[in-house]
C-alpha cells in the first residue's frame, strides 16, 4: 500500500544532495540566529552611548538657536530706573532744602522777595544736598565761549553737536555749555523695609 | 555630571554682566565707604569718590587688603566733645616704610532708616522714645538694632527733642562733683527717660567705633592693633581713668591714652616729614593752642637738645576751660536774636536753634569771602509753607567781628586775667562752662601761670624781667582757628605781650591739619611708641597731693586744718611708681575711707611726702574725694591696718592710687571716681 506514513526510527542511510542541501540550511540558519542574538546582546551594551548621542544634538540646537538670534535685531530693552534712588533724592532735597514744600506752593501770590527769601532756602539746602551726595565736574574744560575742535570718533553722550551740522570731522566750534557731569555717587544705603515714597514723615510737636 | 556643566558654562557669564547681580554680589563684603550707585561715567583715576576737602585722604576699606590675614594697624581715635574721629595706619615690618595713614569713614545713621558714611561720628547719643522707632529702622551694617542711638542721626533726632539727646558726655566725664557711673543724662530730662551715665556715653561711641572698624576690618580686630585715644591735657586722674575703663568695657584693654595738644604736635611731625626740624629749634617753647567745639585746651611743648638731638617735652598744660567753637555760634545766634527781638518779632526755642544753625555756616563764609560783608540769614517756617512765614535777617561782619573776635579774642595785657564772679547755686546741675569767654584772657593766665615751667631746662631762657613764659612758636589745632581772623587775631594778642617784654615774635608753626590733627597725631604716637621717630616727654603735668588733718589741738567752731602731703610728683614718666613709705595711716577693714584729693600743675618741686600747710588756691585745685574700701578678705572687719601710698603711671598713661600694707604686703585700689557721694 502506498501510504505515507512518517517512520522516525528511519535514518538516512546515503548522503545524497538533498541532505547535504538541508544540513547547510540549518547550519545558515542557526548563524543567522546567532548573530542576531548577539547583535541584539550589543546593542543593548550600548545603551548608555546612544542616549549621550541623542543629549549632545539637544545642546547643538540650543547654540544654533543662538547664532540665529545673533544677527537679527536685539530687541531693545529700555534700562529701567528703580523709583527708589529717585525717591531717595527727593526726600534729601527735601529734607536739606525744603524741596518739595517749594515746588508744592502756590508762588503767584507772593512777592518777589518773598520767594526770594525762600529761594536762599532752597538754593543753599540743595547745593549742600548735591555737594554731600554726588561729585559733579563740567564735561569739558575750557571756557564756555571758546573755540574747541572736536576729532574723528568723539563721543556724542558726551558732547552734543548743534547748529550747522555738515561734513566731517574734526568739527571746530564754539562751546556753548560746559556740560555737567557726575564722578561719583554717594546715596545713603537704607534699611530693610524704609518707605522712600514718604519723602517727609508728618511732623507733631508734643 | 556632563549634562550639568553644558548647562552652566554658558549661564555664568551672562549673569555677571547684569548690573543688578554684580550689585548684589557685593552685598556680603565690607561696604565701600562711599556707595557708589553705577557712576555715571567712568571715574577718572586721578578723583576717586573723594568728598570734597579731602583730597588728601585716601577713601578707606576700598584701598584696605581687608582679606590679608595677620595684617596690623596703628589706630588712633580723637574721642572728641562733640566727634569722634578714627585714623589708621598700616604696620609694616619694613623699617623704611613710609608712615601713611588714612581717616575711616564710619557708617552711620544720619536719619532713621539711612545710614551713610562719614568721617566724623557726632558724639551724641539719643534715648529714644519706643513709639518714634519703626521696626529695623535703627540697623547698622553690623546690627539689627544698637543698644543706643549715636551719631549723626541722634543730633538730628535730638534738635528737634533736646530733652532726649546726650551730648558733651566728655565735658561731664571731667566735672568735678558728679559721679559719672551714675545715670544723669540727658540733665534736663523728664523722669520718664532713661538716662545713661557720662561713662556708658563714652562707651556706646567707642562700641560704634569699633563695630564700625571690625565691620570693615573682619580679619584685625580693633583688640589687637596698636590703639591710642586721646584725651584732653586737663583731664584729671578719674576722667582719663574713666576713659580707659570705657575702652576697656568694649574689650580695648590695650587702649593708651595721649593729650590731645600733644597729638596735634605729633602729627605736625609726622606731616612734614622731617622737615619739622627745620621749623623749631633747641630753645623753643611751643605753645599749643587747642579750640574746639567745646573746649579750650592749653599745653606748652619745650625743645631742648641732647647729644645733638632736638628733644621735645611738654613743661605744662592748661586748666580744663569749656568754651569752643559752640560757644561761638550761640554767641552769634544771640546777637542776631536781639536784633530782632528790637524789630518786636518773637523767637520760639527752635528758631534759636535754626539760626544757630545758620550762623555756624555765616560765619564760616564770612571768614572765608574776603569780599563778602553780610550774609542773608533764614529761619524757614516749620509748616511745609515755605515762603511768607519765613524768617530772614542778615549777619554782618561788623557783627561777626565785634561778638567773635571782640568777644572771645578781645585785646587785653598779659596782665589781665579772667574775670570769675561767684556762681548762683545751680553749679551741680550743668557743665560748668566758662564764665570768661575771652580766650586771650584765659591764655594770659595761663602763661602767666607757668612762667616758671621751663627753669628746670637749661635750653630754653626766660629774661629776668618777664612777667609771663615767652613762647616762641606757636600751633594751632581745633577747626574755630581756621579762621584766619580769629587765628590772625590770637597770634596779634600774643605777640604784642612780647613785644611789651622785649621779647621777639613768636612765629605760627605751618602745616598743621586743624581738622583731624588729633587723631592723625594719635595713629603715629602708635608709630612713635615702636621707637620710630621723637617722642615727647612730659609724665604727669601735675603734681597730686591728699589732704590729712593736721596735728594740732582742735579749735572749736573751727573745722581741723588742713595739710596736703604729696604722692605724687609733677613729671612722674609712664610705668614708674613713687612709695610714700614714712607716712602711715591706720585704716580699718571694712570701712571706706576718704580722703581729700588735690592736684597742682604749677609745684614742679615738691617730691613725695612733701607736706604744705599753707597753699593758695591758684596753686592748688581740689579734685574730688578719692576712696579707699579695705575689702576682709581673710582678715577680720574693725581690725586696724597700718599702710601706706604708692602712686604709679601706667604704661596706659592713667594714675593708680594704691594703699599698701608694710606688714604683709597686702594691697587696695584707690577708686578715684566716687564723685558726689555726700
Amino acid at each position: 500500500m502506498n501510504t505515507y506514513t512518517i517512520d522516525l526510527s528511519l535514518q538516512p542511510t546515503t548522503f545524497d544532495l538533498w541532505h547535504i542541501c538541508l544540513a547547510g540550511t540549518v547550519a545558515v540558519l542557526a548563524l543567522t540566529l546567532i548573530i542576531v542574538l548577539i547583535g541584539m546582546v550589543m546593542s543593548l551594551r550600548r545603551k548608555p552611548e546612544t542616549i549621550t548621542i541623542t543629549a549632545e544634538p539637544i545642546v547643538k540646537i540650543v547654540e544654533v538657536e543662538k547664532i540665529v538670534q545673533a544677527p537679527t535685531p536685539e530687541p531693545v530693552v529700555l534700562k529701567e530706573s528703580t523709583p527708589d534712588a529717585a525717591l531717595q533724592l527727593l526726600g534729601l532735597l527735601q529734607k536739606e532744602a525744603r524741596f518739595i514744600d517749594f515746588i508744592e506752593e502756590d508762588i503767584a501770590a507772593y512777592s518777589d522777595a518773598d520767594i526770594g527769601i525762600a529761594a536762599r532756602v532752597v538754593h543753599e539746602g540743595c547745593s549742600k544736598a548735591i555737594k554731600e551726595h554726588f561729585t559733579l565736574a563740567p564735561v569739558r574744560s575750557e571756557a564756555e565761549g571758546n573755540k574747541i575742535t572736536l576729532q574723528q570718533g568723539f563721543d556724542a553722550t558726551t558732547v552734543r553737536l548743534t547748529g550747522n551740522i555738515v561734513g566731517k570731522a574734526p568739527f571746530t566750534g564754539s562751546l556753548i555749555h560746559k556740560g555737567w557731569q557726575v564722578t561719583s555717587v554717594r546715596l545713603p544705603k537704607l534699611t530693610q523695609g524704609y518707605n522712600a515714597a514718604i519723602l517727609a514723615a508728618a511732623e507733631v510737636e508734643l | 555630571m556632563s549634562l550639568f556643566d553644558h548647562i552652566k558654562k554658558p549661564k555664568s557669564p551672562e549673569t555677571a554682566t547684569t548690573p543688578t547681580t554684580s550689585a548684589f554680589a557685593n552685598m556680603g563684603k565690607p561696604a565701600e565707604p562711599i556707595a557708589a550707585t553705577e557712576p555715571v561715567k567712568p571715574v577718572p583715576a586721578s578723583a576717586p569718590f573723594t568728598p570734597i576737602g579731602w583730597e588728601t585722604e585716601k577713601v578707606t576699606a576700598t584701598n584696605t587688603p581687608d582679606n590679608a590675614t595677620g595684617q596690623h594697624f596703628f589706630v588712633g581715635i580723637d574721642l572728641g566733645t562733640t566727634h569722634c574721629v578714627l585714623s589708621y595706619a598700616v604696620a609694616s615690618d619694613d623699617e623704611d616704610a613710609e608712615f601713611s595713614q588714612q581717616v575711616m569713614a564710619i557708617p552711620q545713621l544720619t536719619s532713621l532708616g539711612m545710614v551713610e558714611d562719614k568721617y566724623q561720628l557726632p558724639s551724641f547719643l539719643y534715648q529714644a522714645h519706643e513709639v518714634e522707632i519703626a521696626e529695623g529702622a535703627t540697623a547698622l551694617p553690623w546690627t539689627h538694632k544698637p543698644a543706643y542711638l549715636v551719631g549723626e542721626v541722634a543730633r538730628t533726632l535730638g534738635s528737634k527733642t533736646p530733652i532726649r539727646l546726650v551730648s558733651s558726655a566728655k565735658s561731664w566725664l571731667c566735672h568735678a562733683g558728679v559721679d559719672c557711673k551714675a545715670p544723669i543724662l540727658p540733665a534736663d530730662a523728664p523722669e520718664e527717660i532713661e538716662r545713661v551715665s557720662p561713662f556708658q556715653a563714652t562707651t556706646a561711641y567707642l562700641q560704634h567705633i569699633r563695630d564700625a572698624w571690625e565691620y570693615q576690618h573682619p580679619n584685625a580686630p580693633l583688640s589687637e592693633q596698636e590703639l591710642v585715644i586721646t584725651v584732653p591735657a586737663s583731664f584729671d586722674p578719674a576722667a582719663r581713668e574713666l576713659t580707659v575703663e570705657a575702652a576697656r568695657a568694649v574689650g580695648l584693654h590695650q587702649a593708651i591714652l595721649l593729650e590731645e595738644p600733644q597729638a596735634a604736635v605729633y602729627s605736625w611731625i609726622e606731616k612734614s616729614h622731617g622737615e619739622w626740624r627745620k621749623q623749631a629749634k633747641c630753645g623753643d617753647v611751643i605753645l599749643v593752642i587747642d579750640v574746639g567745639g567745646g573746649t579750650t585746651d592749653l599745653s606748652l611743648i619745650a625743645v631742648t637738645e641732647q647729644n645733638g638731638n632736638l628733644e621735645l617735652t611738654r613743661v605744662a598744660i592748661g586748666d580744663h576751660i569749656l568754651l569752643g567753637g559752640d560757644n561761638m555760634d550761640l554767641a552769634l545766634a544771640y546777637t542776631v536774636k536781639a536784633k530782632l527781638e528790637k524789630d518786636g518779632k518773637r523767637l520760639e526755642p527752635w528758631k534759636i536753634q535754626a539760626l544757630t544753625h545758620g550762623c555756624r555756616d555765616a560765619k564760616e563764609k564770612i571768614f572765608t569771602q574776603a569780599d563778602v560783608d553780610n550774609i542773608p540769614l533764614v529761619v524757614a517756617n516749620r509748616g511745609s509753607s515755605l515762603i511768607g512765614g519765613t524768617l530772614r535777617t542778615e549777619l554782618t561782619r561788623a557783627e561777626v567781628n565785634r561778638v567773635l573776635v571782640e568777644g572771645f579774642f578781645p585785646k587785653v595785657a598779659a596782665s589781665d586775667r579772667p574775670v570769675t564772679r561767684t556762681r548762683a547755686g545751680l553749679r551741680t546741675a550743668g557743665l560748668p562752662y566758662a564764665q570768661d569767654a575771652g580766650i586771650t584772657r584765659h591764655l594770659a593766665a595761663f602763661l602767666a601761670k607757668q612762667q616758671h615751667a621751663t627753669e628746670d631746662l637749661k635750653d630754653v631762657n626766660l629774661p629776668e624781667h618777664a612777667t609771663f613764659l615767652h613762647p616762641t612758636a606757636v600751633l594751632f589745632n581745633g577747626g574755630v582757628l581756621k579762621a584766619d581772623a580769629l587765628a590772625n587775631r590770637l597770634m596779634e594778642v600774643l605777640n604784642s605781650w612780647l613785644q611789651s617784654e622785649q621779647a621777639p615774635e613768636a612765629r605760627l608753626l605751618a602745616g598743621a591739619d586743624l581738622d583731624l590733627a588729633v587723631a592723625r597725631g594719635a595713629a603715629y604716637y602708635g608709630f612713635v611708641r615702636q621707637g620710630k621717630g621723637v617722642r615727647i616727654k612730659g609724665g604727669t603735668a601735675a603734681a597730686y597731693y591728699v589732704g590729712i588733718e593736721s596735728a594740732m589741738p582742735a579749735i572749736p567752731g573751727l573745722p581741723p586744718e588742713i595739710e596736703a602731703l604729696c604722692i605724687a610728683p609733677f613729671g612722674m614718666e609712664e610705668g614708674t611708681q613713687k612709695e610714700l613709705p614714712d607716712d602711715e595711716f591706720g585704716l580699718v577693714i571694712g570701712e571706706p575711707v576718704r580722703f581729700r584729693f588735690f592736684a597742682s600743675n604749677t609745684r614742679r618741686e615738691d617730691i613725695v611726702g612733701t607736706r604744705l600747710d599753707y597753699w593758695t588756691d591758684d596753686e592748688l585745685s581740689e579734685l574730688d574725694e578719692i576712696e579707699i574700701t579695705l575689702a576682709e578678705d581673710g582678715r577680720r572687719a574693725g581690725e586696724v591696718v597700718p599702710v601706706h601710698l604708692r602712686a604709679a603711671v601706667t604704661e596706659v598713661g592713667t594714675l593708680e592710687l594704691h594703699a599698701v600694707s608694710q606688714k604683709d604686703d597686702g594691697q587696695w585700689k584707690i577708686e578715684f571716681d566716687v564723685r558726689a557721694g555726700e
